[in-house]
């Protein structure tokens, strides 16, 4: 099936439904101006990619400036005066854990495209609340899995702030072997000389570390002009297409886990990448698989039941019948993905720097918060 | 802790200082001269490492990359200092900063406008990729060691520049007397073109130099120019030489205290604390160093009331 | 033109305007909107006091917006946790009453304001403003690496606190509230500016060494403006929380205390209502250019630009002629 045909389908589907249902009403809140936008418009152009000519999801965009308090005022907005009744598109987790309890709250559904904090997947759990991308630890805990035995002594390198502790915290919960080092650095630091020649004196075999964004690209920058030559890793945030371009050399043979590749051989996936390249101009990211893949989970529901019908509604989402652009996917009963996590390996298709699946990381990768989770 | 990993720390310290000069020396240049607080310094920073970022991209060169840095940063101060600053020199520091910070506003998204939401691609020419062993062993990357000398190079060519050339004289007069100037025949509009330009040149050459080994991405210039603030701070507005010393103290105590701190505090609780206890102070220290100085210093090291 | 007592009354009560007109068109997030920007403006009215009317520039009033903040989300976090808060020495019960938790962050700023004035006023100019910039980054650094209360991902309380009497989540009676914390923040910083203290205040950023030739310290008279300032925005940053029911560091950051000093120089420094002009102003301008462009802080930027240069004195400044007994 070509992806036209597949979104012919998708759209036959709904249009099918439409009978039924009278649409829904979609509230994208992210990151649109500012430093990280470049995540928020992938997310954005995967979801409308994935909604494209679909009559019954309408769609509100707003841009949050990754700013909490104007991401909860947009909510309000979204909430009181549009009357959503599907909310999506926040990027990072303290703007998460502003807006997903209150609108979960107050009956909305939220599918969360990125960023998944622990305190919604376990005790905070909710049943309108959606996870489509992973739990903040679910990259560091396969690496931690794969990396088992091969890896000898780690060094670990985060931010310190909560998603640079919980990453940390997933990875040594699953590895099985020494700690060489811990070190936390300040958030959006730019200069990694001191901890790279910490990493040159210390024993470790490898680096894992967790950077995202500007601080992955200063931190393989500087490495890879290091001189250290210790094998690098780290969750795929710090290797993402939309970087990848901007570290160059520098990040070629780097592993990284991530639950999407480019080259991901499952139904539908080289479809999407193409049907993306050739409306943006640009090869998508892991963001923008996710978007899509929310697009796609969104347009199942709508399909199956009327969101006036919260209970049917709720369910069809549970159900998660999609052709996810990651293969099998499927909702643990806290709301969260299990899926597969795959080994990356950063390579060089010509000039382009990108990713190739080496292997599988970790297969029906759950959380562990699940079992604090009421669901 | 070794020695020999000490002194690398030292050397890093010293480093991250030397950068923080060239963008201190701008900004400290145009307060001291002009009287204004320029916060959209940070955007010619940014503009000197996109100006580079797409000129090595097109052509290869480092060299003409750097040349781009200072031609694109320069050109633009001199723009906005024509369109907008110049009108600013007899308001408040308030209208300053409130016009300045709508610059960044204008500057940070019509770059993202023009070269798109993700970042670019600038690396440290071939040449100078990879380490070189030191005396004692240290293995330390070429480029780190560039960027000191170039630093140390154009600290000197400022200090020769403000105490021995004829611009430097009114500079200096224009400092401590606009209207006495003025009156003496220099053209003080053109002085103040030149020097916001020079400024400007010199934050965009930092930008290129930083940028080949950080990330070359929009917004990248508001850290640094807080930063930057600190540093002339502590060394005392208008002066370059505390400019060079804030910038050092600066570098040093950033460095040493991510590195020290966390180590300090592992005699006393247990590792995993340690490290996270000791990066949330270390990531305060260099603002703890400014109080420090200010309350004992209020103008600053090298600064005259 | 009107005069600007006029154009000050017709501006102040376009809040309860705008916020009945929205009710009356069931457009509960336009009241929302409303009572943001009220709160934003009590924040800016209490730097004015400093600002204005102290001459003291101060890029750190976040620290005490953000302390406002963090007095609600620590005591109502621990209220609705029934987890009591062990200092040590002391335990203290969480609460969600706002009248307590107002009191709470009013004393904590007006404490902190004390601690940071006495060392901060010992400077002058550039330098002070660097210095409370310094005091704002060191909170800020903090509380994103200090777990305990959520670090970067901050706090979210899930319902708002209570007044007695009201129904705070009706956002009409949170409006009411807020607009009646501004009023009278607004009728007792009148008050102050035309009282001794505030006029040996407003004399001594004129020249300092003449006040201090007729007895008073000018150093004595700041502190005392800057632990009131503190204290005014640290309850604006408690109500600031409650509105958005999450604190987070972002209330410390130095963009938002820059927020603040935007307001005023909008409005028109050294003007009473100049903060809530401008804060108003600046909350209708993020609101309707938002959804022009992914470029919409350029048109924003270039609104700002030309406000600063061709409206001096600030958006009253141009909108009104001064009153006839006008200094």
């Amino acid at each position: 099936m070509t992806f036209k045909q597949l979104l012919a389908a998708t759209c036959v589907v709904a249009l099918g439904a439409g009978a039924q249902a009278d649409g829904v009403k979609v509230g994208m809140i992210t990151t649109l101006s500012g430093g990280g936008a470049g995540l928020g418009i992938d997310v954005r152009d995967g979801f409308m990619l994935a909604v494209r000519g679909n009559d019954d999801i309408e769609l509100v965009i707003e841009d949050d400036q990754r700013k909490p308090d104007i991401a909860v005022q947009l909510a309000d907005k979204m909430i009181q005066s549009e009357k959503v009744d599907v909310m999506t598109g926040i990027i990072w987790s303290n703007l998460a854990m502003a807006v997903v309890p209150a609108a979960t709250a107050q009956g909305k559904f939220y599918l969360s495209p990125n960023a998944g904090p622990s305190a919604l997947a376990g005790k905070g759990c909710h049943e309108n609340y959606f996870n489509v991308s992973w739990q903040n630890d679910a990259f560091s805990e396969a690496a931690g899995t794969a990396l088992s035995g091969e890896a000898g002594k780690v060094f670990l390198m985060a931010p310190n702030y909560p998603a640079g502790q919980d990453i940390m915290a997933g990875f040594k919960r699953t590895y099985e072997g020494e700690i060489a080092a811990e070190v936390y650095t300040k958030l959006g630091q730019t200069d990694y000389a001191a901890e790279i020649a910490q990493m040159r004196a210390s024993d470790a075999d490898q680096i894992y570390f967790f950077l995202p964004g500007g601080m992955g690209i200063s931190f393989m920058k500087q490495y890879a002009g290091s001189g250290v030559d210790k094998p690098v890793s780290g969750p795929a945030f710090s290797f993402d297409q939309g970087i990848l371009g901007a570290i160059g050399d520098a990040a070629v043979g780097a592993k990284n886990t991530a639950h999407w590749s480019k080259d991901l051989d499952v139904p539908g996936n080289a479809e999407f990448v193409d049907a993306f390249q050739a409306e943006y101009g640009r090869l998508p990211s892991i963001y923008a698989a996710q978007g899509f893949d929310t697009g796609l989970l969104l347009a199942s529901a709508v399909a199956k039941a009327d969101v006036d019908d919260a209970d049917a509604f709720r369910a069809a989402l549970k159900e998660a019948e999609f052709q996810s652009v990651r293969g099998k996917f499927s909702f643990a009963d806290n709301h969260h993905p299990v899926q597969d996590i795959y080994m990356r390996e950063v390579i060089k298709e010509g000039d382009l720097v990108t990713n190739r699946i080496v292997g599988t990381a970790a297969t029906d990768h759950s959380d562990p918060y699940g079992a604090d989770c009421k669901l | 802790m070794t020695t020999l990993l000490l002194i690398e720390q030292v050397l890093n310290g010293l480093q991250s200082g030397i950068m923080l000069f060239l963008m201190a020396a701008g900004l400290t240049l145009i307060f001291g001269v002009m009287g204004l607080i320029n916060l959209a310094h940070g955007s010619l920073y940014m503009i000197g490492a996109f100006a580079a970022a797409a000129v090595a991209a097109a052509t290869g060169s480092f060299l003409l990359a750097l040349i781009a840095s200072l031609v694109a940063a320069a050109a633009a101060g001199v723009v906005i200092e024509v369109g907008v600053i110049r009108r600013l020199y007899d308001r408040d520091h308030l209208d300053q900063v409130l016009a300045t910070f709508a610059l960044i506003l204008i500057l940070s998204e019509g770059t993202r406008w023009l070269f798109g939401s993700f970042p670019l691609y600038l690396d440290v020419p071939a040449a100078l990729a990879g380490p070189v062993t030191l005396p004692g062993g240290i293995a330390y990357p070429a480029y780190r060691l560039v960027i000191i000398l170039v630093g140390l190079v154009l600290a000197v060519g400022l200090f020769l520049l403000i105490g021995r050339t004829r611009i430097g004289i009114q500079i200096r007069a224009g400092e401590a007397d606009r209207e006495m100037i003025a009156a003496l025949g220099v053209n003080i509009s053109r002085l103040y073109t030149l020097v916001f330009a020079l400024g400007a040149a010199l934050a965009g050459l930092a930008g290129a130099l930083v940028g080949a080994i950080q990330s070359v991405q929009v917004g990248m210039g508001e850290p640094v120019l807080i930063l930057a603030f600190v540093v002339i701070v502590i060394g005392g507005i208008g002066s370059i030489k505390g400019a060079l010393v804030g910038a050092l103290l600066v570098g040093l105590t950033d460095t040493l205290g991510g590195v020290l701190l966390p180590l300090a505090l592992s005699g006393i609780m247990d590792a995993s604390s340690a490290t996270t206890v000791g990066s949330a102070l270390a990531s305060m220290l260099i603002y703890v160093l400014m109080a420090v100085v200010l309350i004992f210093r209020p103008t600053g090291l090298y600064g005259t009331a | 033109m009107l005069r600007e007592r006029t154009f000050n009354i017709v501006a102040f009560l376009a809040l309860p305007l705008v916020a009945s007109i929205a009710l009356a068109l069931d457009e509960p997030f336009i009241i929302s909107l409303a009572t943001r920007a009220a709160i934003l403006a009590l924040a800016a009215v209490g730097l004015n006091l400093a600002l204005g009317l102290g001459g003291l520039v101060s890029l750190g009033h976040a620290v005490f917006f953000g302390l406002g903040g963090y007095a609600m989300g620590i005591l109502a976090s621990h209220a609705q946790s029934y987890v009591p808060l062990d200092l040590g020495f002391i335990v203290i019960e969480g609460t969600k009453s706002m009248p307590i938790i107002w009191l709470v962050a009013v004393v904590v700023s007006a404490a902190t304001a004390l601690l940071i004035g006495l060392l901060a006023l010992r400077t002058a100019g550039v330098y002070f403003i660097m210095i409370t910039l310094a005091f704002g980054q060191m909170f800020y650094y903090f509380t994103i690496s200090w777990p305990a209360y959520g670090g970067e991902d901050g706090l979210s309380i899930y319902v708002r606190n209570d007044f007695p009497g009201l129904n705070t989540l009706d956002p009409i009676q949170f409006f009411g509230l807020v607009f009646a914390v501004l009023a009278a923040v607004l009728w007792v910083m009148g008050r102050i500016e035309r009282s001794p203290f505030g006029l040996a205040l407003g004399a001594a950023r004129q020249n300092a060494v003449r006040v201090e030739t007729v007895g008073l310290s000018p150093f004595r008279l700041r502190l005392v403006a800057f632990v009131i300032s503190g204290a005014v925005t640290g309850l604006a940053g408690a109500l600031f929380a409650d509105l958005n029911r999450f604190v987070s560091p972002t209330m410390f950051s130095w963009q938002m205390s820059g927020e603040f000093i935007i307001f005023i120089v909008l409005g028109g420094i050294g003007r009473l209502y100049g903060p809530v002009v401008g804060a108003c102003l600046f909350v209708l301008l993020e609101h309707l250019l938002s959804g022009i462009s992914d470029f919409w802080l350029i048109y924003l930027g270039t609104v700002l630009l030309l406000v600063v240069l061709f409206a001096r004195g600030g958006v009253i400044g141009a909108l009104s002629k001064p009153d006839a007994t006008h200094d």
